[in-house]
């Protein structure tokens, strides 16, 4: 189509507001900065503090703990056969990034799909901005975020929690507003403030549905922790990266098989949790 | 004093209600201002008072804005105008602490649907309302398990409310009421969920369970035999409004307008309806057929029994689906396989003389005229639904003659 109109500088103003949050936000990022590597860096030192036997006995009584015998005998299989394999550093170096994208997208979902399932209006404006967020495609992310971040672990865990935070949002706001209304109405019959109403009744009850949501983000934060190894966070990413790079099939598929191990006790650990059990 | 006064009160649902408001004071009705406005009247100016210890039934079929009506008892939705006095004290006025405080102390609800909360014990349930007051652990399971005893669910606090069949699920709805022990008693509905049987007893319960306790209830039910058991007092309402308000023989006796009468009339529809009400159009079928014609037919009208009719439509008996498929292979006539024994009522038979017969015969029962002519059948599904209200007029008309006359290509 011939040009009507000249192009709108789109780009243009987008980089000038970058431009602009970078010189007067500096400090901010830089405090985000230090939060995120902070975390990023307990969890792995964590993780790879302790003897790598000890972690495969802890995930494997977990996933009994919280699934079943099958659950148990596939986490106690797959970890022995990524350290086998040689990627036991890497997985988790993933891993805490990961679990550190995960705490971040709960730490702020949960609070905002509460504020979206407390008022309409809240909920009309975040509803577009996370349809935004989760069809973006997510390398976009990893651009703004090398902006003001730089390269390594840190964009890479912002650009994850952008990408993987909207679940978490949207099903704690469906899973509030799914509470039968009469719940809600015996609640504030006996005289519950706002707060108790949330904690007794509400959240417990929306339990599930708000567990499905944090699994889900988890699952998208480690699709993302393994794209944004293009812009320099370690792990298994990493490896996949090169292999393809020097297409290298073998390394290739090795590296992705870990991340499938890791994909499926992440999802089976965390849809466990979300189910109630009961005496 | 009254225990509690209701002046005016009015709830209009919608953007901007005070434009409803005008019109309701100019005496519009309801359809009036929904058709000028767009807004629903949901309670329109009610007032009353009630006593306390009196039990007040508030009476209406759905959409007269009975459940709008004690919602705004405890503010669960706000009124548009007028005033609730509860012990003198206004509580339309009232900030959120100051009602939270009465809705603590002095309200307590019994919901429909029990609202129970799945997540919690029996126990956890009805402490629930001692729970949010901040009463010591040790000190609010006490006063639940009291009061659960007192509905008789003593030794079931460890269950979780889905192990329990509806009508424990509501004894804990009201034990969970009772625990704190409020004033006032709000009732929603409270048994209308519950099964003939259950409701009944329920019924009697609360009776004996409010000469020792001595509420002050306000009971709403759609059901008129609910209400006059157990209303001291019954508030009749229709459109919103608040149409008659007296004793049980008040309103039986002396009907304020033909509204109230014409709700008294039908107190019991299964007394007043009969099989003509609910009949369905028979499928007929005369001897002369053979078997593979009455196959055909059972096939196109998709039923299991046809009815054996002469000429003028008399009954002979019925041919069941078994019946025709045994003639069908073993080369018999119709009338070999015809059962002559059929139920059979008049049609003026009351729908509550029915249910035995319905209930217990394998195939519709019949409904015949003078000199045994067939009118009709009355299948279960239509007998409910004629005590649901359901009744159809259009099939009274008697199958004309060529009813069973079926070509087989």
């Amino acid at each position: 189509m011939s040009q009507l109109l000249p192009k709108l500088p789109l780009d243009k103003w987008v980089e000038a507001v970058v431009d602009v949050m970078d010189d007067q936000l500096g400090f901010l990022f830089d405090l985000i900065s230090a939060g995120i590597g902070g975390t990023v860096d307990l969890f792995h030192a964590v993780l790879t503090g302790l003897p790598f036997w000890l972690l495969i006995v802890l995930f494997t009584v977990l996933a009994y703990r919280v699934g079943r015998l099958p659950i148990a005998l596939f986490t106690f299989i797959g970890l022995v056969l990524i350290d086998n394999l040689g990627y036991w550093e890497n997985s988790m170096e993933t891993l805490a990034l990961v679990l550190t994208a995960g705490l971040i997208s709960v730490v702020i979902g949960v609070p905002m799909g509460i504020w979206c399932a407390k008022k309409d209006s809240v909920q009309n404006v975040i509803t577009p901005l996370l349809d935004f967020m989760q069809t973006m495609p997510a390398f976009v992310y990893l651009i703004p975020a090398i902006f003001f971040f730089g390269l390594g672990k840190v964009p890479g865990v912002i650009a994850s929690v952008i990408f993987a935070m909207p679940p978490t949002i949207r099903l704690t706001n469906l899973g509030i507003r799914q509470v039968p209304v009469d719940l809600v109405e015996a609640a504030d019959a006996f005289g519950s403030t706002y707060l108790q109403k949330l904690l007794k009744v509400q959240l417990p009850i929306a339990k599930t549905t708000i567990m499905a949501g944090i699994n889900q983000s988890i699952m998208l934060a480690l699709s993302m922790v393994v794209i944004a190894s293009m812009i320099g966070a370690k792990g298994l990413g990493a490896d996949v990266y090169r292999a393809v790079t020097q297409i290298n099939i073998g390394a290739g598929f090795e590296a992705g098989l870990a991340i499938v191990i890791i994909a499926i006790l992440l999802d089976r650990i965390t849809q466990g949790a979300g189910k109630r059990k009961k005496a | 004093m009254p225990k509690i006064q209701v002046q005016n009160l009015t709830k209009i649902f919608g953007q901007r209600p005070h434009r409803a408001l005008q019109l309701l004071h100019q005496g519009k009705t309801k359809q009036e201002i929904l058709q000028e406005t767009g807004l629903t009247v949901g309670v329109s100016r009610a007032s009353f008072d009630v006593q306390a210890g009196e039990i007040f039934v508030i009476m209406g079929l759905s959409g007269s804005g009975k459940s709008t009506l004690v919602r705004m008892l405890n503010r669960l939705i706000d009124p548009t105008e007028g005033k609730i006095l509860i012990d003198g004290e206004d509580i339309v006025q009232m900030s959120t602490e100051e009602l939270q405080k009465v809705r603590r102390k002095k309200l307590g609800m019994v919901f429909q649907k029990f609202a129970l909360f799945p997540h919690r014990t029996v126990l956890e349930n009805a402490a629930y309302g001692l729970e949010v007051q901040g009463i010591a652990k040790s000190e609010r399971e006490k006063k639940a398990a009291e009061s659960l005893a007192l509905v008789g669910l003593a030794g079931w606090e460890k269950s979780y409310p889905d192990e329990l069949s509806g009508g424990m699920q509501q004894r804990v709805g009201l034990a969970r009421a009772l625990a704190n022990d409020p004033d006032v008693l709000l009732m929603d509905e409270a048994f209308s969920a519950l099964d003939p049987l259950i409701r009944k007893d329920m019924q009697d319960e609360l009776l004996e369970l409010q000469s020792s306790v001595q509420k002050t209830i306000i009971f709403i039910t759609h059901d008129l035999d609910e209400a006059l058991k157990i209303g001291d007092r019954i508030a009749l309402m229709k459109d919103g409004a608040v149409v008659q308000i007296g004793t049980p023989e008040e309103i039986l006796t002396n009907p304020a307008n033909e509204y109230v009468e014409r709700f008294v009339e039908d107190v019991d529809r299964s007394k007043v309806l009969s099989a003509e009400h609910v009949m369905k159009r028979a499928e007929t079928i005369t001897l002369d057929k053979g078997p593979r014609v009455a196959f055909q037919l059972m096939r196109e009208r998709g039923v299991s029994t046809l009815y054996v009719v002469d000429k003028r439509k008399k009954l002979l008996g019925v041919l069941t689906a078994d019946a025709v498929n045994q003639a069908v292979k073993e080369s018999l006539s119709l009338e070999q396989v015809l059962r002559p024994e059929v139920p059979v009522v008049p049609p003026q038979t009351l729908l509550n003389e029915l249910f035995d017969l319905v209930a217990s015969s394998d195939i519709p029962v019949a409904v015949t005229g003078e000199q045994n002519r067939l009118l009709g059948v009355i299948v279960k599904g239509a007998l409910l639904g004629g005590l649901a209200g359901k009744v159809n007029l259009e099939t009274q008309a008697v199958p004309t003659s060529d009813e069973g006359q079926v070509n087989v290509q």
